[in-house]
């Protein structure tokens, strides 16, 4: 298990290598940072005094090793357009995405797994016919539309939530600040929060139905039954619980997809998170930030793909990792 | 040849199953719809002689103010709704059938290549696979875009080939690696059959139902993304029908009240991929038939 761990570790740092020499590349070899950061009229030997602050007289390979030691720093330069270091600017904005990702992954799994349960024990029913069909719906709708759609027909038509921003937000430590705490910041996260977990709701409410169903046919399940166990023992207890364990799976490797939607979602809702940062930094090619985001991105959802990993052998005595 | 396809289980299963038959229609009214939009579109919204602003924003014609021959209305630069939607369903048909055919081959030709070859090749093209599969197809489509600015729908395709192949590869080297093993494979390979026609005639044969289930569903999603690429502004270019742009236009008007700017454009964008999914998911059932809804 130790082995296999460390030998998972091993392979996200090199997967975290090959995406910084990917940033790094992009970061070269596009835009002129010289011409970015001295501006556009700068004379002959401004430019050369840049250039080498900078360190782009030297070969390649010394660069990339300056840029690797300013990463492990956190240190990825200053924005062009803002001339505030990226990695503080990414951090501030941290939390507002976090709380968004937080609340949709808490509504998908809640919402999906019940739904899912439901659904399976009397699969024919209307009432199931009309989750999964509900369900369809759901991997159906783009995330775009969703979020437009919520603000058409509760902000617009209904007027009872609000359609953008964070509203209300209270501090808790040094620069996190929270719309959980406060009303008003909780009316503001409901309709982004389920724009973002809808489809991800869908998924996990599919998944749900499809494990509990093969679970119910399985013969640990007749035989609980044929005990006389009570009903809530056999499904929660004898079924529910394997098929927990892919859903739980799938819930933690569809992070990085949460993440990719949340771009989507932050941007219709003006939500003021990274996702937001970003698309305003591809907007005005402001390199540094894309790079910041990218290894930043990439560090969590290898992270999060190394937990779920893990975790997963723990739970699961049946995998032996060797 | 038409006996045998009217009296065979395929064309009755498929005939029972009306969330099937549903998708099938919605998508070909579409699809027939995009292929001739040029003849039955009532006006060509990307020919700016046509277009007079006196006739911005109407509502759909049953509404009061609304008029012949805009239907469902007009948007902001008095293009008319449905023939918008018609174009820019052309996109949506045209990225998507693209992206299909091109990350299909190559995906499932890298994961044919990994599985039978095994090693070195192997080990490389699944760990890219899975790497590529952990991070957002989103945000790599996106950041290729926004990065790589202004190459227009080729460059869109090619964006989302890139994060797409995974899935074909991942898919054909399952199939390959489960059929590899099986007695008809090495008697092939006993009887010195080349490679080459172990993999064309042995291996791919068994491995196409598969792949058909993942292009069926992977249509949606290629749909899906395209609109929404376009919606963030990356995607499609501003001179060119898309359904993703139309809604991101139309949203700036819906705190004015003007919802068929939005609500049109997305019926369209949901029905072709709700169409693929309701096929799609007749399709997975019909090949694989332990699927089978009990």
């Amino acid at each position: 298990m130790i082995s296999y761990i460390i030998r998972r570790i091993g392979q996200s740092i090199v997967v975290l290598f090959v995406v910084s020499f990917l940033c790094f590349g992009i970061f070269q070899f596009l835009g002129d940072p010289v011409l970015t950061l001295a501006g556009r009229y700068a004379t002959q030997e401004q430019q050369e005094l840049v250039r080498r602050s900078l360190g782009l007289d030297k070969p390649f390979y010394v660069q990339y090793a300056i840029f690797i030691r300013n990463a492990l720093r956190g240190n990825f330069g200053l924005s062009y357009t803002s001339q505030v270091p990226v990695m503080r600017m990414i951090l501030e904005r941290f939390p507002a995405s976090f709380e968004l990702a937080l609340v949709a992954m808490f509504i998908a799994l809640t919402l999906g797994i019940t739904l899912g349960v439901v659904s399976s024990l009397r699969p024919r029913s209307p009432l199931s016919r009309a989750i999964m069909a509900g369900s369809l719906l759901g991997i159906s709708l783009p995330t775009f539309l969703v979020g437009i759609l919520l603000i058409l027909i509760f902000s617009v038509w209904l007027r009872v939530l609000p359609p953008f921003g964070r509203g209300e937000v209270v501090r808790i430590v040094g620069r996190w600040r929270s719309g959980l705490l406060a009303l008003d910041g909780l009316r503001h996260l409901i309709l982004p929060a389920i724009t973002l977990g809808l489809y991800q709701l869908a998924v996990l409410l599919r998944l749900t139905r499809g494990g509990m169903l093969e679970a119910l046919a399985e013969d640990y399940t007749r035989t609980a039954w044929a005990k006389g166990l009570p009903q809530r023992a056999v499904i929660f207890k004898h079924a529910l619980r394997n098929v927990l364990i892919p859903v739980v799976t799938m819930a933690g490797l569809q992070m990085g997809e949460l993440i990719g939607f949340s771009i989507v979602t932050e941007s219709i809702f003006q939500w003021p998170g990274m996702g937001n940062l970003l698309l305003t930094a591809i907007y005005e090619s402001d390199h540094p930030i894309i790079v910041a985001y990218v290894m930043f991105v990439a560090g969590l959802i290898l992270f999060i793909n190394l937990a779920v990993d893990i975790l997963y052998g723990i739970l699961n005595p049946k995998i032996r990792y060797d | 040849m038409i006996r045998r396809l009217l009296r065979s289980r395929t064309l009755n299963h498929y005939l029972r199953d009306p969330s099937a038959v549903l998708g099938s229609f919605l998508l070909l009214v579409l699809l027939v719809g995009a292929v001739f939009a040029p003849w039955i579109a009532p006006q060509n919204p990307y020919d700016p002689k046509v277009l007079t602003l006196q006739d911005s924003l109407l509502p759909p014609i049953w509404m009061e103010g609304g008029r012949a021959p805009y239907l469902l209305g007009t948007d902001d630069q008095g293009r008319d709704i449905l023939s918008t939607i018609l174009y820019g369903c052309r996109t949506s048909f045209l990225v998507a059938f693209s992206v299909i055919l091109i990350a299909g081959t190559a995906g499932s030709l890298i994961g044919l290549l990994a599985a039978y070859y095994g090693g070195v090749l192997d080990a490389v093209t699944m760990r890219l696979a899975d790497t590529m599969f952990s991070f957002s197809t989103t945000l790599i489509a996106m950041l290729l875009l926004g990065i790589f600015k202004g190459g227009g729908i080729p460059l869109v395709i090619l964006a989302i080939v890139l994060t797409d192949w995974v899935r074909y590869a991942r898919t054909m080297r399952g199939s390959a690696l489960a059929v590899k093993q099986e007695d008809y494979v090495q008697a092939a390979r006993a009887v010195g059959a080349s490679n080459f026609r172990i993999m064309f005639r042995h291996i791919i044969p068994n491995a196409i139902p598969p792949i058909l289930v993942v292009a069926a569903v992977d249509f949606g999603a290629v749909v899906m993304l395209e609109a929404t690429l376009s919606f963030l502004g990356v995607g499609v270019p501003i001179n060119k029908p898309s359904l993703g742009m139309m809604i991101s236009q139309g949203k700036r008007f819906i705190y004015a009240g003007k919802w068929w700017l939005v609500v049109f454009p997305g019926s369209a964008l949901i029905s072709i991929v709700l169409g693929v999914n309701l096929l799609a998911d007749w399709l997975r059932e019909e090949i694989n038939p332990r699927l089978r809804k009990r």
